[in-house]
């Protein structure tokens, strides 16, 4: 992998790994036009609205980055050696950094339509707990005394942190019996249009792509950093 | 020696050293103590009853003096290289985990029976509540399970202080609400079947990470 990178720095040849990007690219484009100019206004919020096609893509990506950290926390610890542990790491990396797109985008979007900023609603509590958690996990990387140590209780964390979505749900929604109603998560397809589906379909697809393109870009990054650090003089 | 007597040697080791340095129990004793009392300063007199207070101050303060026990159980081995020796017991890790967890559990659960009578006569309760009997041990288990895999964790670390609690208190979180609210309840003459969906989110987060502890609890201690 280091080595098709500084093939291609040398004598630039056209990758697949740059169709993808520029696919991406591409897409990207097209899926902010559908979101900010060709979905129609919804009736109830107006245009806050489309923060959603935003918001709800992006939540998933965090999931999922943080699942595919579970992944390949379980087969870092079953295989060892370099390799899983770097699709972890940049997983985690990527889920951090997309959960705070979500934080973020859903404090703005709950300001206008709920009134409030935050509410220590179930999903809410249980998405800032993972951010923490998986801050935790960088922490855990960059704080440790050598890499392959750092490696295996890295995949602890990332294990532990996952395992306790589903406990952390639970006990929140326990808590939280005056929860708002789930108007966006629960009933939504009861009144998105074709439009608004095709739209939040599109930027779904979208965002997964970009997730993937950026997970292996940070992988082949991460393969760059170690080559060149081995190849540093002590 | 079977799988069993090894774990209750390793705890009997570690009660043995705590019987005579009095290094882990006395310390947090005093340290919760002292939390009850500065405590009071964090809230305006009579803003706040002290039922509602009381829940919330109590696991806060059982949860920062069960990290400073998790911490000393676990790095005490690191003294004399200890832990190499623990390690070339020809047992699994999971051995030292399961003991070091049930030491840290003893310690703090003695130093809780010292500080919930303290707790009541301070915060003026009329009474204990019975259900006190099972919430307590049971959200003590949850926290020092965790607390123990992570003091051997963050053991490995620089800022090893600071990793413990920034680990830690995320994933405790349904442990200390199920905690919180199931004292709250008992505390608000609430009978059993209040306090039972807590008990069984504890029991829960008990088992899920005691079972997922055991199994990478190798891969956190090997040198």
């Amino acid at each position: 992998m280091a080595n098709t990178i500084s093939a291609r720095s040398g004598g630039r040849r056209f990758g697949w790994m740059d169709g993808l990007f520029a696919l991406t690219t591409v897409l990207m484009v097209v899926n902010f036009y559908l979101i900010f100019l060709w979905v129609p206004k919804e009736a109830v919020q107006g245009n806050v609205q489309r923060i959603f096609y935003l918001h709800l893509p992006v939540a998933w990506i965090a999931y999922l980055a943080f699942f595919l950290v579970f992944i390949f926390s379980i087969l870092h610890l079953r295989k060892r050696g370099r390799r899983w542990d770097k699709w972890a790491y940049s997983s985690a990396e990527l889920g951090v950094v997309f959960t705070s797109v979500t934080i973020v985008s859903g404090i703005i979007w709950a300001k206008p339509i709920f009134g409030v900023w935050w509410t220590w609603d179930a999903r809410l509590t249980t998405t800032a707990l993972l951010w923490l958690i998986y801050i935790g996990y960088l922490m855990v990387g960059a704080y440790s005394e050598s890499a392959e140590k750092s490696s295996r209780l890295r995949a602890a964390v990332g294990i532990l942190g996952f395992v306790v979505v589903p406990i952390n749900y639970l006990s929140v929604y326990l808590w939280d019996t005056v929860h708002v109603e789930p108007i966006i998560g629960g009933g939504e397809e009861s009144f998105l249009s074709s439009e608004m589906y095709t739209t939040l379909m599109f930027s779904l697809f979208t965002f997964t792509l970009l997730f993937f393109v950026l997970l292996k870009v940070r992988v082949m990054l991460r393969s760059n950093e170690e080559a060149t650090a081995t190849l540093a003089p002590d | 020696m079977n799988y069993w007597r090894a774990i209750a040697a390793i705890v009997k080791k570690d009660l043995l050293v705590e019987v005579r340095g009095k290094e882990v129990v006395l310390a947090v004793t005093f340290f919760v103590l002292l939390m009850v009392f500065t405590f009071n300063f964090a809230f305006r007199p009579g803003a706040i009853p002290n039922e509602i207070m009381t829940p919330g101050v109590l696991w806060f303060t059982f949860l920062f003096a069960g990290m400073l026990s998790f911490q000393r159980v676990v790095n005490s081995e690191q003294e004399n290289g200890c832990l190499d020796g623990l390690m070339l017991c020809p047992y699994g890790r999971d051995v030292i985990f399961i003991a070091k967890t049930i030491s840290s559990f003893v310690f703090v659960m003695i130093v809780e029976a010292i500080a919930i009578p303290i707790f009541a006569v301070v915060f003026n309760l009329s009474a204990i509540p019975i259900q006190l009997i099972l919430i307590v041990p049971v959200a003590t288990l949850g926290i020092a399970i965790v607390g123990t895999f992570l003091s051997a964790l963050s053991m490995n670390t620089r800022l090893r202080e600071v990793m413990l609690p920034v680990l830690m208190i995320p994933l405790v979180v349904p442990a200390v609400i199920g905690a919180v609210e199931s004292t709250g309840d008992a505390f608000d003459g609430a009978g059993w079947s209040a306090v039972q969906p807590w008990i069984y989110v504890l029991i829960i987060f008990d088992i899920v990470f005691l079972v997922v502890g055991f199994l990478t609890f190798e891969h956190v201690l090997e040198e």
